[in-house]
């Protein structure tokens, strides 16, 4: 399966749900949740007993499969895109300047890592490599990051970024997996900390103030999408205006990272996949 | 920067003079400085846990209150950090950092007692009253090295509670979707304060936090609340006792 036949099983799935498959219907089941808790009340903590906890999950587990392979692949296909840019960033003779190749040699080792993790993970069904182009002629775009430091930075920003919020997006997709949920958290945060690290190297604080940056605008939707980052309501609650004292608005869109959903990251991750 | 509290501690006062026993029970997790200065002289076992004393709760609720638990403790930090005379003095960035931080950490804080107290306010946990006299606020290394232990197990912590929110409950996704918005911003902490304390290297993501997986370290740990309280516990931070006793450990 190749990046292009993941879309397709994306797209698929999407006219499955019309059909009203049992796998789609329960999807549906949890966006409604979803939606219902952070539309109007804000939190409702309805007692459930652990046995029917038990019993909704091992229905959900095996109706979940094949979605948990999907997000596996896409996640692995994110990766690859990381594991690539940052080798070949190492690789550029004179690019990284020396008092910064220990950190991307530090999160270059993480997504060589998270390449094989996925792919011991998902065995003979993971999907393979795509052919990446790093200078984005897919958005019309004429970069050079491997010559050009400053967009070198940049792209890492964006990539980094765009991995917490991709991870962030599926956490609901992998619930009902408590082993995969865990192993996914645990690569969200690596990749907050990288985002962080290279955000503050190219002068912009850590986190995410409302949806501003300093990428070429081509990469505006890796602040934005449904829920962009200048996003104020949390769990029905909005925020905004409420923290005044506390750096206001900007601080309340600071404190919370926002999800992309699977196109959206997808739409992102395109612009360099070339095939 | 003194006042900067949106509502005054109104820390719940235990009778911290009672006899209590129920430390003697096995399997407990028991947080608060001035409980087990309080059980260290006790010797009589028959009591059942002493009703006075908060528990997290069970379920959803409960790791809501865990979460609020230790937002509390970061603001109540990072407000004794703003306080010192190290932040007072220190240079603009280290200055800006942190008290961005202080104020993501009051958010977090006053999110959860917003939320919690809609739904269920005689079960939330009470205003928990901090005492950080071990830790130098007027000197670089302790300020920071203080941060960066509390960023880590804010990180392992909210990882390790991923799985223990029930998403099927009617709000279960909602919230696990919060601890997901929350925990990169934790992350995003964490790799800003191990870079003030060793920059240009790669301690912003270091082996000495990461785990592997069958592979090199690359991966946050993710902890389990009783090994989080266990480690907040020794810390001799939070004076106000409470119990984790009713968490969901799966």
């Amino acid at each position: 399966m190749n990046f292009i036949k993941l879309l397709d099983t994306l797209s698929n799935k999407e006219l499955m749900s019309k059909e009203g498959s049992r796998r789609e219907s329960f999807d549906q089941f949890k966006n409604l949740g979803a939606k219902i808790a952070m539309a109007s009340i804000p939190f409702g903590l309805a007692a459930t007993s652990s046995k029917a906890k038990a019993a909704t999950k091992s229905m959900a587990t095996a109706a979940m499969m094949a979605d948990e392979m999907d997000v596996l692949n896409f996640a692995l296909t994110l990766e690859y895109l990381e594991r690539s840019f940052y080798q070949q960033g190492l690789a550029a003779n004179g690019l990284i300047p020396s008092e910064d190749q220990a950190v991307f040699a530090k999160i270059s080792q993480h997504e060589d890592a998270h390449v094989d993790f996925l792919l011991t993970a998902l065995g003979d069904q993971a999907v393979p490599e795509p052919t990446f182009d790093f200078t984005g002629s897919n958005a019309g775009l004429n970069l050079d990051p491997f010559n050009n430091y400053d967009q070198f930075m940049a792209l890492a920003q964006g990539f980094e970024d765009t991995g917490v919020r991709a991870y962030k997006g599926q956490a609901g997709a992998l619930a009902n997996d408590n082993d995969l949920l865990t192993y996914a958290l645990q690569i969200h945060s690596v990749e907050a900390r990288h985002a962080s690290q290279v955000r503050r190297m190219r002068n912009e604080k850590g986190w995410i103030t409302q949806s501003s940056n300093t990428l070429p605008s081509a990469f505006a939707p890796i602040y934005g999408g449904a829920t962009p980052e200048s996003n104020t309501v949390q769990g029905g609650v909005n925020l905004s205006g409420m923290f005044a004292q506390y750096g206001g608005d900007a601080a309340v869109t600071e404190a919370f990272d926002e999800p992309l959903t699977m196109d959206e990251v997808l739409a992102i991750g395109g612009i360099f996949i070339v095939s | 920067m003194k006042n900067k509290v949106l509502k005054m501690p109104n820390p719940v006062q235990p009778e911290i003079n009672k006899r209590r026993q129920f430390l003697k029970l096995s399997g407990m997790v028991v947080v608060g400085s001035g409980l087990l200065m309080a059980c260290s002289n006790d010797d009589d076992s028959s009591t059942p846990p002493d009703p006075n004393v908060f528990d997290l709760g069970a379920g959803n609720l409960g790791i809501l209150n865990y979460a609020y638990a230790l937002e509390q403790l970061e603001a109540a930090f990072y407000q004794n950090v703003l306080d010192g005379s190290y932040w007072a003095g220190a240079p603009a960035n280290e200055k800006q950092i942190l008290e961005d931080l202080y104020n993501h950490e009051v958010i977090h804080r006053e999110f959860f007692r917003t939320a919690i107290t809609a739904v269920a306010p005689n079960d939330i946990t009470p205003d928990l009253e901090f005492d950080f006299s071990s830790v130098d606020f007027s000197s670089r290394d302790s300020v920071l090295g203080t941060s960066k232990v509390l960023e880590d197990t804010g990180v392992g912590a909210y990882n390790g509670a991923g799985k223990l929110i029930n998403a099927n409950d009617a709000a279960g996704a909602a919230y696990l979707t919060l601890a997901g918005k929350i925990v990169s911003v934790e992350a995003r902490h964490a790799s800003a304060i191990r870079n003030l304390l060793s920059p240009g290297t790669g301690s912003f993501a270091g082996d000495d936090i990461l785990v592997g997986i069958g592979t090199p370290p690359a991966f946050d740990k993710a902890v389990s609340p009783s090994d989080t309280l266990s480690a907040v516990a020794s810390t001799n931070f939070v004076v106000t006792p409470f119990t984790a006793n009713n968490l969901p450990t799966s």
